[in-house]
């Protein structure tokens, strides 16, 4: 077991290397790839209208000149030791993990980032509790009762819930619920747990909601595809030969083979909307890092954008690891492969 | 469906009067089994044969119990030790399962959890009759492991079965079937996912256990060479209905079902390539929506003809040709028999 989570962390980190690379290749490579000069990059930090001398401090400040294999350690290095953009009189540190500054505001993109994290992180384990406990059990009950009315219902819900997207829900409830019934307050109305919980929870509401409900509509569709197969298994059949009470065959024979893959999707889909629930975060006004990275490529803010998606793909492969350590502990036939 | 009126607790063990099991479907009516009748002693062993299809496994999960509830129609009656069962509620049925009739199952390996250890799964179906704690369910599954032939029982009862041997799976259902200490016992193609060697040792294990235990054993099987030592009767079963019933001796040394006599034909032999049967039955066995009428084997049966067009109107009856050997065939039993003996027999002795 240590053996394979050993294992795992190495693959880990070796996949984050090899989305380094390849984000720094869509940012940097084929830029130059189709023609771009360092200076033509190099203006893109210092605003269109600079003179060619702060285009060229720009070109010696940032390496631009290097060759891209260089600017690639570079980069490399700036995340997992840091920084020094310093030259001559001008100061500039950029502790590790460091993805540069903001074309916008001259931040660092780092503390923006984990400024923004928190706002995230309600959102989605908010909805994921939501849409977890939901999903999976009007998906198990549709299962159990399929071809009924009730089943026939769910799984209208649970259509509609896949096919409209979050903006138009979103701003449904919106509309209903802040601003024509006045039960909720409107977009833009965030506050951070810290300084009003209740404030905190009202704004989060219609958010969590409308987020959850897709994904209780994709997870209630999983489970009940998942369950009906896995009342067809062999290993049902042979649990009721055993003369186990129905509700026993259901709750420990058919809930644990079903339930374990939808962990690992459970898992995966977290780990993504870490990154930023980009649809959720923007209809809600919710300062998160999905509203920070709509509006960096709105404003072409290289550095935000990268500095976005290094961290998404960190979540990611965060998420992978932790449902495949756990997928090992949960199903024993993994851990011989 | 209770109880018919007028009959009564017969003294077999087991007794199926009529048995019928159809399913619903939106292509129709499918009749897994229509009008199956046979009695079995504790003790004694019933060989069921037949191709693929015949319905041989909705038979056995039909004794157990297991389509009550679902959308099959079932009438008819199945008696065990005294009790009714097709009108018994779904509660008490499952009452029974496990401890009073048990089953062993085709595929051990999709049989069986696959999260949970063998030794788990033998513990449940233990406890699930026996109000005991869990140390001594275990002390009693570790018991039952050794008693199957498994090694070092103690330390494989914490295994998963993907980390068995297909030979070992098949054992370690065994030793769950009989945790309880069932009287009947039904095994359905318990050796077809096995090879040939350990397909012997586990018909020689269930042999030697059902010495032990007394039970009443049913093994169902579509090669006739896995009930031949096993069986005291075999019935035949095709297309949801028996086709010839009888002693082993008059199944193999007086068979007068032209469709038993392509069973023979087509048994697989330990000196030949298991591709090459010496006279496989033309044709597949029937959808059981549209059965052929009259004799549902006659579109496949050389001796069609000889029944003066019976064959294909008339649905010929289960008839005793001698002793408690049941025939159902239009062909005259002398002609049967003569068949048997002038053209079958010295075929299949020539190979
Ligand atoms: N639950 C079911 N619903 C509809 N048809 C079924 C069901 N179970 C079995 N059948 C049909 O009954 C027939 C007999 O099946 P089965 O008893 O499994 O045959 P076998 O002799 O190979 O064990 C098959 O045609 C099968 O398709
Ligand atoms: S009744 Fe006719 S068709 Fe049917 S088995 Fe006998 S000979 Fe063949
Ligand atoms: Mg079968």
């Amino acid at each position: 077991m240590v053996a394979f989570i050993v294992r795992r962390v190495i693959a880990a980190v070796l996949m984050l290397a090899v989305v380094s690379a390849a984000t720094f290749a869509i940012f940097f490579l084929i830029p130059r790839a189709l023609g771009q000069t360092p200076e033509g990059m190099a203006s893109r930090y210092v605003g269109r209208d600079a003179t060619p001398e702060a285009i060229q401090g720009a070109v010696k400040r940032l390496h631009l000149d290097d060759p891209l294999i260089v600017q690639y350690g570079r980069f490399a290095k700036g995340i997992v030791a840091g920084e020094d953009y310093s030259l001559g009189p001008r100061k500039a540190e950029c502790p590790a993990p460091c993805f540069g500054y903001s074309f916008n505001n001259n931040q660092p993109v780092w503390p923006t980032l984990l400024d923004r994290l928190p706002a995230t992180m309600s959102l989605a384990a908010g909805a994921a509790i939501l849409w977890l406990i939901a999903g999976v059990s009007i998906g198990i009950v549709s299962a159990l009762r399929r071809g009924t009315a009730l089943d026939r219902a769910a799984m209208t819900v649970a259509l509609a819930g896949v096919s409209l997207p979050i903006y138009f829900t979103g701003l449904v409830s919106l509309s209903v619920f802040a601003y024509t019934l006045g039960i909720f307050p409107g977009g833009g109305t965030y506050t951070g747990i810290s300084e009003n919980p209740v404030a905190w929870f009202q704004a989060l509401v219609l958010p969590w909601i409308t987020l959850a409900f897709l994904y209780a509509a994709l997870y209630a569709r999983l489970t009940r595809a998942g369950m009906l197969e896995t009342m067809g298994e062999d290993y049902i059949r042979t649990a009721r030969a055993k003369g186990l009470k129905e509700s026993t065959v259901v709750t420990k024979h058919a809930l644990r083979a079903t339930l374990t893959p939808i962990l690992t999707i459970f898992g995966l889909d977290v780990g993504l909307l870490l990154g930023g629930a980009v649809l959720t975060e923007s209809t809600f006004s919710i300062p998160g890092v999905g509203k920070l990275v709509i509006d960096a490529i709105r404003g072409n803010d290289l550095p935000v954008v990268l500095g976005v998606t290094m961290f998404a793909a960190f979540f990611i492969v965060l998420a992978n690891l932790i449902v495949d350590i756990l997928y090992a502990v949960v199903d024993p036939r993994v851990r011989l492969s | 469906m209770t109880t018919a009126p007028g009959s009564s607790a017969p003294d077999s063990f087991l007794e199926l009067r009529d048995l019928r099991i159809h399913f619903p479907t939106e292509d129709g009516v499918v009749k897994s089994v229509d009008g199956l009748s046979f009695k079995l002693d504790r003790g004694k062993t019933l060989g069921i044969v037949g191709e693929s299809g015949s319905g041989k496994s909705v038979t056995s999960l039909g004794i157990l119990g297991l389509h009550k509830g679902g959308r099959a129609k079932i009438s008819g009656e199945i008696w065990l030790d005294g009790e009714e069962l097709v009108g018994a509620s779904v509660d008490h049925v499952r009452t029974l399962r496990g401890k009073k009739m048990a089953m062993i199952f085709q595929d051990p390996l999709s049989s069986m959890h696959p999260y949970y250890t063998v030794g788990a799964q033998i513990i449940e179906a233990y406890r699930i009759h026996h109000k005991v704690s869990k140390q001594v369910a275990r002390k009693h599954a570790i018991d039952m492991l050794g008693r199957v032939g498994i090694p070092q029982p103690d330390k494989r009862v914490d295994s998963y079965p993907h980390e068995f041997s297909g030979g070992m799976r098949q054992r370690a259902m065994i030793a769950m079937a009989l945790s309880c200490d069932p009287e009947l016992l039904i095994a359905d193609e318990p050796t077809t996912a096995l090879d040939v060697t350990v397909q012997a040792q586990i018909l020689d294990l269930m042999l030697d256990l059902q010495r032990e235990f007394n039970s009443a054993l049913i093994v169902i099987t579509h090669d006739l060479g896995v009930v031949a030592e096993l069986s005291d009767d075999i019935l035949v079963m095709y297309g949801g209905r028996c086709v010839e019933y009888g002693s082993a001796e008059d199944i193999f040394y007086r068979p007068e079902h032209p469709y038993t006599w392509g069973l023979l034909g087509s048994m697989p032999r330990l000196d030949r390539e298991p591709t090459d049967r010496l006279m496989p039955i033309k044709g597949s066995p029937p959808s059981l929506i549209n059965v052929p009428s009259g004799c549902a084997f006659n579109p496949r049966c050389a001796y069609e003809g000889r029944t003066g067009g019976k064959a294909t109107t008339e649905v010929p009856q289960l008839a005793e040709t001698e002793g408690g050997h049941l025939v159902r065939c239009h062909m005259p039993p002398a002609e049967r028999r003569a068949i048997w003996e002038n053209e079958i027999k010295p075929m299949l002795e020539s190979t």
